[in-house]
């Protein structure tokens, strides 16, 4: 049962980044966490380390601490776990590692397959620690997203979608494109357009949302054929508006719709 | 009266024995209202404690005993119980430290510093339904008895005494930790599998000591 984990992958996948740790209960959660998240963060250090050693759900100790030294970049480890018992051994683990290795580690409270993915894209895209921890918790707040409100019964992406611009300032830089390819901006090319759009310095929105984090993005559930307004507001921004623009139109390396 | 290094090696053997006759009712309480593998859970544990103790030398001190429980259970009972216990007796270890006798205030530093690494790990206070609710009242009779001038057997049955009384006392309770804390009112009626094994483990403290 773990193979899955590191053996399949060269020792110096993730050098730079942030690595990753999935705690759960069980070894095939964990596992298929991973096998989500490489997709969108293929040259991350992400370790799944779940369920007992001898095969049972459950989490182990010996088997966490692992994955703490081996998701060990120097860059940082940020944890994610299931339920309860999963943060209890997470944090035991923890505190028998060495000073030096304890320091970098940081046990995330956040949904685990949101909160895993954002964090697994973030690394990615290069993000220290902190940026890492605050891409998984903001997987907390992404769940009133879907809420249909009671007063226009519309979901509160349909109602950014439609709502008139606020009162633009001078600088105010805005494309308006369409999603041609065949998944629309969802799963790896929402990936890569919140990739992109941690390049830039600049503030950008997309239908109002933020374009830095992926679950805001890919809440709005723009697919083929949907239109996507590309926003800033900054001095700076227009070139960052062009290149996500670019990269929309651009079909993301997809078959078209 | 103190008590050395062979009550401890006696108090994890008494464990393992009463842990494992009461395996059934852990597992039926856990099945209740958490996962159903507590006992099972606890049973291997001390299983692999009482394999840790043969490999103990004889002049080990009490604080090492402790230690060396604590590893093994961390890493053999799985589930939260692991690190809950496996902290209680590191932290009662370094309470220890390197003495070797232990007089009643250091019984009762021991039980007091296992709680607190309870409630550390497990964040959990009285009343939510954890096994808090049995450790608590039984470092509290622990220390009133070492005031009255009990020794250490008499401190370690008050404290027993206590924890078999806050486990029952988690019946009425609704859980606020863990798994059982889905379960909202249905978990009143059932007795938290946590505070029963403490009281068992107590319980163990107080019989290894009357042999002493």
């Amino acid at each position: 049962m773990h193979e899955a984990r590191g053996e399949n992958r060269p020792s110096d996948t993730g050098a730079g980044r942030v690595g990753i740790v999935f705690v759960s209960h069980s070894a095939r959660l964990a596992e298929g966490l991973v096998e989500l998240a490489s997709q969108m963060a293929p040259a991350t250090r992400l370790i799944a380390a779940g369920g007992t050693a001898d095969g049972r759900i459950g989490t182990s100790f010996d088997a966490v601490s692992a994955a703490l030294r081996e998701a060990n970049t120097g860059r940082g480890v940020v944890v994610l776990c299931d339920l309860g018992s999963a943060i209890l051994i997470a944090a035991t683990a923890r505190d028998f590692l060495d000073d030096e290795e304890r320091e970098g580690v940081y046990i995330v409270d956040a949904p685990l397959v949101e909160g895993g993915v954002a964090a697994a894209v973030a690394a990615e895209g290069g993000a220290d620690r902190l940026g890492v921890v605050a891409a998984a918790e903001s997987a907390r707040t992404s769940w009133t997203a879907p809420a249909v409100s009671a007063e226009s019964g519309k979901s509160p992406t349909e109602a950014v979608m439609t709502a008139p611009v606020e009162a633009a300032p001078d600088i105010r830089y805005a494309r308006t494109v369409t999603l041609i390819n065949v998944s629309g901006l969802h799963a790896r090319p929402a990936a890569e357009f919140v990739r992109l759009a941690n390049t830039f310095p600049a503030k950008v929105t997309v239908n109002g949302k933020d374009a830095k984090s992926l679950l805001s993005i890919m809440g709005l559930a723009l697919v083929a054929g949907a239109t996507a307004e590309i926003v800033s507001a900054d001095a700076s921004g227009q070139e960052a508006v062009d290149a996500l623009a670019d990269l929309v139109e651009s079909g993301f390396g997809e078959e078209r719709a | 009266m103190s008590l050395d290094a062979t009550w401890v090696v006696e108090w994890m053997r008494h464990s393992a024995r009463v842990l494992a006759e009461n395996r059934a009712e852990l597992g039926t309480l856990d099945r209740e209202i958490g996962d159903g593998d507590h006992g099972e859970n606890m049973d291997r544990g001390f299983i692999a404690v009482l394999s840790e103790l043969d490999a103990i030398p004889d002049d080990a001190t009490p604080g090492e005993v402790l230690r060396r429980a604590a590893m093994t259970l961390i890493s053999t009972i799985g589930g939260a119980a692991g690190p809950l216990y496996g902290t209680a007796l590191l932290k009662a270890s370094d309470a220890v430290g390197s003495e070797t006798q232990l007089d009643g205030a250091s019984i009762v530093a021991l039980l007091r510093a296992a709680r607190d690494g309870i409630v550390l790990r497990g964040k959990a206070e009285v009343g939510e339904k954890t096994m808090v609710d049995s450790w608590t009242p039984a470092v509290d009779a622990a220390s009133s008895a070492e005031g009255a001038g009990e020794s250490p057997a008499g401190i370690l049955r008050a404290a027993a005494e206590a924890g078999s009384a806050g486990a029952e006392a988690t019946e009425p309770l609704i859980a606020r930790k863990g798994r059982a804390s889905y379960l909202g009112e249905r978990a009143i009626g059932h007795r938290d599998p946590g505070a029963q094994s403490t009281a068992l483990i107590l319980h163990a403290a107080a019989d290894a000591a009357r042999n002493a």
